[in-house]
């Protein structure tokens, strides 16, 4: 502790000199090494920097290791067996599989229910995305300018299903889409809406999963904006509305420009994780009825399912790309203006 | 609804946003009112749902509050289908990977963010770039890596493959970037190893951080589920989401009770986890913005 004070100039010890004297060792202030005290030949520097290096890799060690066996390698693995013949059998014997090009990604793009289900994801992103941030910004504007009290407890309670397991939220949304006798067309039918038979039908199934993908992700977009719109001084909003703006205009002129950062993360992450839906299908439908809640991660899990591993990764890959080009483009339209 | 507001703020129609905010409008207290009844209602049904027998279940018009609460469905939940070995692999699954990341993360992010060394910007290029492939991609490779280890339907084929993340070097990095590089010093100054150092300094000033990336990973794991479901194939690795999706979808499936005490089990434990946690936890995902 003696030393202590003299590197980190605290005043505490008076027998040390002030930190004004610090520059009069000027090893002190050279970026590496510096710390093991300035008696220290230049040979001592080095095993010193030797020594941080050692350190440095032995705490990176255990990381990497379970990183590369279970992250890079499976990376690698599966671009090389998408363009393979790679199936469940050949587990045992990996070097019995043949290179086939680019005959599973052909496969994949002509294969019709391929096609369809890329649609569905396209429906389910262009849809789904939108009316997630909507309801996101909506709820952070309320809970930032419009109320004051109770704030806690909204964000509480609109944060809740995002915290839930989708299997548990399945059970329920199941049984509450259910036609007749669900809670949610029991209360449309109060207001004279005969509401359809959600999960049965192929025109509202997509559009139910939609609706119960919302209610679960808004909350997460919802806190990122509010943690946005702090950054929004109330002394624009102010000045504005002195000047004659109104609501709507002070919105759209001050807050919506000052958010645009915000707004572009929060578009990013939650297009990335609607390209990827797979639970919803999954646990809702299975893919139906008729194929019309068939999504392309979902549609890549059941050929995993049945052992066309080489396809598979194809598929998984043709995702990323959509998600990697789909990424490039937003960031692309939101910032141009910034 | 703006013409009913009208006569509160009459004459001032250009001040009323200044005014308002400071008092809040009472109609949207009534939408926002609305809207949470509407997000929380699932979870309050669920409950209420989890209590009521099978008849009552399938009355229609549906009934909020049971007409008869009994514990049967909990009782047959635990007794019958083992759902406290379930819960037991959950927490077991879900503890270890939180260990795993807190300390192999916090390590990584440390040395990333204070110490020079061979290689450094590889392993954060590599692992920043990991960040961005969705989990599909690595899902059959990491299959068959795990089934030609041995380690399918094992608690280890579980919880390995989880023990570090991209998400949690990077989320390490970024605090530890922010504390001031003298600690440093006059740790080395002092004499201390650099392993010292970093056990005895940086890790007891991470608090905030490590409490962020412990929740949200411990989250994740809970509510993991497509991975144990088909690494999990003998009733006892089942975790909680793979017991109830799998009776879900199978022999139980139409005893709807049961279902949903199951649901229940799954989501008060971690809402509690969350009711505790939730400042830090909202704080996190503003900072971060992840889930």
């Amino acid at each position: 502790m003696t030393a202590h004070t003299g590197t980190t100039g605290s005043p505490t010890g008076p027998v040390t000199p002030p930190p004004a004297a610090a520059p009069g060792r000027p090893d002190d202030r050279s970026p590496r090494g510096a710390g093991d005290g300035g008696s220290r030949t230049s040979r001592g520097r080095g095993t010193a920097r030797a020594r941080e290096g050692r350190a440095a890799w032995i705490l990176a060690i255990p990381f990497c290791l379970l990183f590369l066996a279970f992250t890079a390698w499976p990376v690698v693995q599966s671009l090389f067996m998408s363009i393979t013949d790679t199936r469940a059998r050949d587990l045992r014997k990996p070097f019995s599989v043949n290179i086939i090009g680019f005959d599973n990604f052909t496969k994949a793009l002509s294969d019709p229910i391929f096609r369809k289900a890329a649609a569905n994801t396209a429906y389910f992103v262009l849809v789904g995305v939108p009316l997630t941030l909507v309801l996101a910004l909506a709820a952070a504007l309320a809970l930032d300018k419009g109320i004051t009290r109770f704030r806690a407890i909204f964000r509480l309670g609109f944060y809740m299903p995002v915290i839930t397991s989708i299997v548990a939220v399945a059970v329920v949304w199941r049984f509450l889409l259910q036609d007749p006798g669900g809670l949610i067309n029991t209360v449309l039918g109060w207001v004279g809406i005969s509401g359809p038979n959600w999960l049965g039908d192929p025109d509202w199934s997509m559009p139910a999963l939609i609706i119960m993908a919302a209610w679960r992700n808004f909350g997460t977009a919802m806190i990122i904006f509010l943690a946005g719109l702090q950054a929004v001084p109330a002394e624009l909003h102010e000045a504005a509305a002195i000047d004659g703006a109104n609501a709507w205009k002070r919105f759209r002129h001050v807050t919506l420009p000052l958010l645009r950062p915000t707004m572009l993360f929060v578009m990013v992450t939650t297009s990335i994780g609607y390209l990827q839906v797979f639970e919803e299908p999954f646990v809702m439908t299975k893919g139906g009825p008729l194929n019309s809640t068939m999504t392309v991660s979902y549609y890549t899990y059941q050929q995993f399912g049945f052992g066309n591993y080489g396809l598979a990764s194809a598929m998984s890959y043709l995702i990323f790309v959509v998600i990697a080009i789909v990424t490039a483009i937003q960031f692309r339209l939101l910032r141009e203006r910034t | 609804m703006s013409v009913d507001t009208a006569p509160r703020r009459v004459a001032k129609p250009r001040s009323g946003m200044v005014g308002s905010s400071q008092g809040g409008k009472w109609w949207l207290y009534v939408i926002l009112t609305v809207a949470l009844v509407a997000v929380v209602a699932p979870f309050v049904w669920m409950v209420l749902g989890s209590f009521k027998g099978e008849g009552e279940l399938r009355q229609v018009p549906p009934t909020w509050l049971p007409e008869s609460a009994s514990l049967d469905n909990y009782t047959q939940l635990f007794d019958k289908l083992s759902f406290g070995q379930f819960f037991t692999n959950s927490i077991v699954v879900a503890v270890v990977v939180t260990i795993g990341n807190l300390v192999f993360c916090s390590m990584l992010g440390y040395a990333l963010a204070m110490l020079d060394f061979k290689g450094k910007r590889f392993i954060f290029v590599a692992v920043m770039t990991t960040l961005m492939i969705p989990g599909v991609v690595t899902f059959v490779p990491l299959f068959v890596l795990v089934a030609n280890a041995g380690l399918i339907d094992s608690l280890p084929g579980l919880f390995l493959p989880f023990l570090v993340s991209p998400f949690g070097v990077f989320l390490m990095r970024q605090f530890i970037l922010g504390l001031p590089k003298d600690l440093l010093d006059a740790g080395r100054v002092d004499g201390a190893g650099e392993l010292r150092i970093f056990w005895k300094i940086i890790l007891p000033l991470c608090g905030p951080a490590l409490a962020t990336l412990g929740i949200l990973t411990f989250l994740g794991s809970w509510n993991n589920f497509l991975w144990p479901l088909v690494v999990a194939q003998s009733e006892d690795r089942y975790t909680l989401p793979v017991a109830l999706a799998l009776y879900s979808t199978g022999q139980n499936s139409t005893n709807y009770g049961l279902l949903l005490a199951g649901a229940t089990v799954v989501i008060v434990p971690i809402l509690v986890v969350f009711l505790i946690f939730q400042k830090r936890f909202i704080e996190g995902i503003a900072t971060t913005g992840l889930k």
